[in-house]
């Protein structure tokens, strides 16, 4: 391991201390959160509830089967559906009150998410040798529009767009202002800093990639290496995103592992047909009726009333 | 809980696949270091230094293209002095003569495939 003092610094041993935070605190994070008790059965129910065969359910938004959680929660990752509820209220002259989807907040969401799957995956071409097919044709698709040279990517101007606009909401609604505190910010400029640095790694500082990814190797296979011909944007660069990660699990970004894990999207609406156990209840002493009847069956008989067993 | 085996499961599965690129490097026991290319016998120059056109041939090559198509300029004079023919098939490819030994190497290994030869004949050992 020969890699001289700065580049040790902003190359090995910052984004090694980000790769630690980032899985130590997404298994401390995930296992807590296991490991907390869910005292009530809690789904959000936006459709009709299962109940007699003949009234029709929504099996979707009121699911009443793990199966139809599961497909529930699935939605909501890939397409998002949650977002589509967002409801804005609005006060004209009148007084006149109004409720009306919005659905900017889905758009945006879903522009930035879907490309920053993309660019994460995109990058796989530095960190895999050889460079997997799919990739290389998650990448022609990606250049479908064969603009600039070097190829501006879809998802860059998709990633770079749907965050500032995710920004400019926030900034131009007066409520939602109020409620945007430093842990709302830091993401976004952090990552509008990263779609930042890399566009420009890629489009403005000719930088010899074939030496990045040398270098990107060199992380992969544990064994660091200096490499000439990196050029310093490329250390601001990977800089962020090793603030990426070490922050990831101690912020909001933790939605990732969290809408998998909330028992408001997860749990099958079933209450009334299966029994949900809080799990700190103490134990209860029950005396069931067969039990009882065990009892008291001989004066059952004798006082004249109904026995279910002779 | 009864979840935490699925949230166990759910974790490894995650950092598997996470950290995929070390198991792969690992399986296949290579140093995954820059290829190395075939330089053209007896030259000791390209147009610019060799740093120069690792890092910008690309942008050179552009900067040829825009001044030969679409200004009518055909001369290009390096920074020592020489001058070259703007051309692909007749200055690049008068020395660079396989693509497969000098282009492909580094492109396949950062994984780019530019539109040379969409328009260009690819220099290639089977003419």
């Amino acid at each position: 391991m020969d890699v001289p003092g700065l580049c040790l610094f902003f190359g090995v041993i910052v984004p090694s201390l980000a790769v630690v935070s980032f899985f130590g605190g997404f298994a401390w994070k995930a296992i807590g959160w296991a490991r907390s008790p869910v005292p009530f059965h809690i789904p959000i129910t936006c459709g009709q509830q299962r109940s007699l065969p003949w009234i029709r359910s929504n099996r979707l938004d009121n699911p009443h089967t793990p199966m139809g959680a599961a497909l529930r929660v699935a939605l909501a990752v890939l397409l998002f559906r949650p977002l589509l509820r967002n409801t804005m209220t609005e006060i004209y002259a009148g007084p006149k009150l109004t409720y009306a989807p919005s659905r900017w907040l889905w758009l945006f969401a879903v522009m930035f998410h879907w490309s920053m799957l993309v660019i994460v995956l995109r990058h796989l071409r530095l960190f895999v040798e050889p460079v997997p097919a799919w990739v290389l044709t998650l990448q022609r698709f990606d250049r479908f529009f064969e603009v600039g040279h070097p190829v501006i990517h879809a998802s860059t101007v998709l990633f770079v767009l749907g965050l500032g606009l995710l920004l400019l909401r926030r900034l131009s609604s007066p409520q939602l202002r109020y409620i945007s505190i430093l842990n709302d910010y830091f993401p976004l400029f952090l990552l509008l800093g990263i779609g930042a640095t890399g566009t420009l790694l890629r489009h403005y500082s000719n930088s010899d990639a074939a030496a990045i990814k040398e270098f990107v190797m060199g992380l992969v296979t544990l064994s660091p290496l200096a490499v000439s011909g990196i050029p310093a944007l490329f250390y601001v660069h990977l800089f962020l995103v090793s603030v990426l990660l070490a922050y990831f699990p101690w912020s909001k970004l933790m939605h990732m592992p969290g809408v998998l894990m909330s028992p408001t999207l997860n749990l099958a609406n079933n209450s009334r047909a299966v029994r949900h156990v809080n799990p700190w209840n103490p134990p209860v002493g029950v005396h069931s009726y067969a039990e009882y009847e065990d009892e008291f069956r001989g004066r059952m008989i004798e006082a004249g009333l109904p026995v279910d067993k002779l | 809980m009864a979840d935490g085996a699925k949230v166990a499961g759910g974790l490894m599965v995650f950092v598997a696949l996470a950290c995929a690129p070390i198991w792969l490097v690992l399986a296949r026991r290579s140093t995954a270091s820059q290829p190395e290319i075939e330089l053209p016998v007896g030259q000791k120059r390209c147009v610019e230094s060799a740093e120069f056109m690792r890092q910008r041939h690309a942008a050179l090559l552009v900067d040829w293209r825009d001044a030969v198509v679409r200004e009518g300029l055909n001369r290009y004079v390096a920074s020592d002095g020489r001058e070259f023919r703007i051309s692909l098939t007749g200055t690049c490819l008068g020395c660079h003569t396989q693509a497969s030994a000098f282009c492909d190497r580094c492109h396949a290994y950062i994984g780019v495939s530019p539109e040379c030869w969409s328009c260009h004949v690819r220099p290639s050992e089977n003419p």
